[in-house]
């Protein structure tokens, strides 16, 4: 037993090239969010194309529904952007963008040209609802149940994956528990 | 020679008109330096989620930006420091306090070093009490009993 003793440090360095190399696949921007499972705050915007039309958060109460967040700015969201137009196609659940410290007209153009997959999209010219919802790199995605609760939130891009394995589930559960209750 | 003079004025003027721009950007949003003080110190405390590495009150990300602008309006509503952190971590978790509160999660972040330094503590006096329990010869490079010594060099077995 005592000649094994020469092990022990290969054994710990063992353990913390473990650690390390998990490390290496960890995202330190995904921070968990605190608001998954917290009721969705509540705000009252005016809609990007309709600016004497406001939208509140109580509108959606009873409804299943994904609110995305982009801005003609980002660059991650152009590559997210068809997905969500694809996804769109599918009519599972109203989509709404809200459009996150941008130009309303910058905004506009951008829905033109890369199409647009929102029932509407809510204009947060000063980011104040970004900042409810701990906005922090767009875009950014919340999934709400029929209560109005946060259920999940897709932080950055979603992805051809993220859709079908995460996003697709959790909406047909969501909305089989909005049916039963 | 004229016309490099023209050139080194409008180069002059162009540089005082950026750094005009810049300087009315700089200004703080609030007049007030004592409220100004206490944003940054409450900002001091906050992880900026853009730049991970950087305090609220140091970045230069918008959201950085925003959040300041944010601390200065709750402060001037007479909110406490409390306030302001529980309004902070409602929205972006704990991982924005630069000192995370103590719970089950960040044990191990907030006790790991001292077990760490305990446990080395406690293996060193270990080793240094069985050494002085070790008879001192055991110490003396020429003592000849490197025969089951592994360490020992070729010149001091062949000594033996």
């Amino acid at each position: 037993m005592k000649n094994l003793r020469f092990l022990v440090p290969l054994a710990i360095f063992i353990g913390m090239v473990g650690f390390l190399f998990k490390g290496l696949y960890l995202d330190p921007r995904e921070v968990p969010s605190p608001l998954i499972d917290k009721p969705a705050p509540a705000f009252s915007l005016q809609i990007l194309d309709k600016p004497d039309t406001t939208f509140k958060r109580d509108d959606m109460l009873g409804k299943v529904w994904l609110l995305n967040v982009f801005a003609s700015w980002c660059v991650a969201c152009r590559e997210e952007h068809p997905l969500l137009v694809e996804f769109s196609r599918m009519k599972m659940l109203p989509i709404y963008g809200l459009n996150y410290k941008d130009e309303r007209m910058a905004g506009l153009k951008w829905l033109g040209t890369f199409g647009n997959p929102y029932e509407a999209s809510l204009y947060d010219h000063d980011g104040r609802v970004g900042i409810d919802y701990g906005v922090y790199g767009v875009p950014e995605s919340f999934l709400i149940d029929a209560k109005g609760v946060i259920r999940y939130k897709q932080i950055g891009p979603f992805t051809p994956e993220a859709i079908q394995t995460k996003l697709i589930p959790l909406v047909q559960q969501l909305k089989k528990e909005a049916g039963n209750g | 020679m004229v016309n490099s003079m023209v050139r080194w004025l409008v180069l002059v003027c162009a540089s005082l008109v950026v750094s005009l721009a810049y300087a009315n950007e700089a200004a703080p949003a609030s007049a007030d330096p004592v409220l100004e003080a206490r944003m940054l110190s409450i900002t001091a405390e906050l992880r900026c989620l853009v730049c991970q590495n950087q305090t609220i009150a140091d970045s230069h990300a918008e959201l950085a930006v925003d959040l300041r602008q944010q601390v200065r309006e709750m402060l001037q509503k007479g909110q406490t420091d409390k306030q302001i952190m529980d309004y902070m971590t409602a929205r972006y978790g704990d991982f924005v306090l630069y000192r995370p509160p103590f719970k089950s999660t960040t044990m191990l972040l907030w006790v790991g070093p001292g077990v760490m330094l305990v446990a080395g503590l406690v293996m060193l006096v270990l080793i240094l009490r069985r050494r002085s329990r070790m008879p001192q010869d055991r110490f003396d490079p020429e003592e000849p009993e490197g025969v089951d010594d592994p360490y020992a060099r070729p010149s001091e077995r062949t000594l033996s």
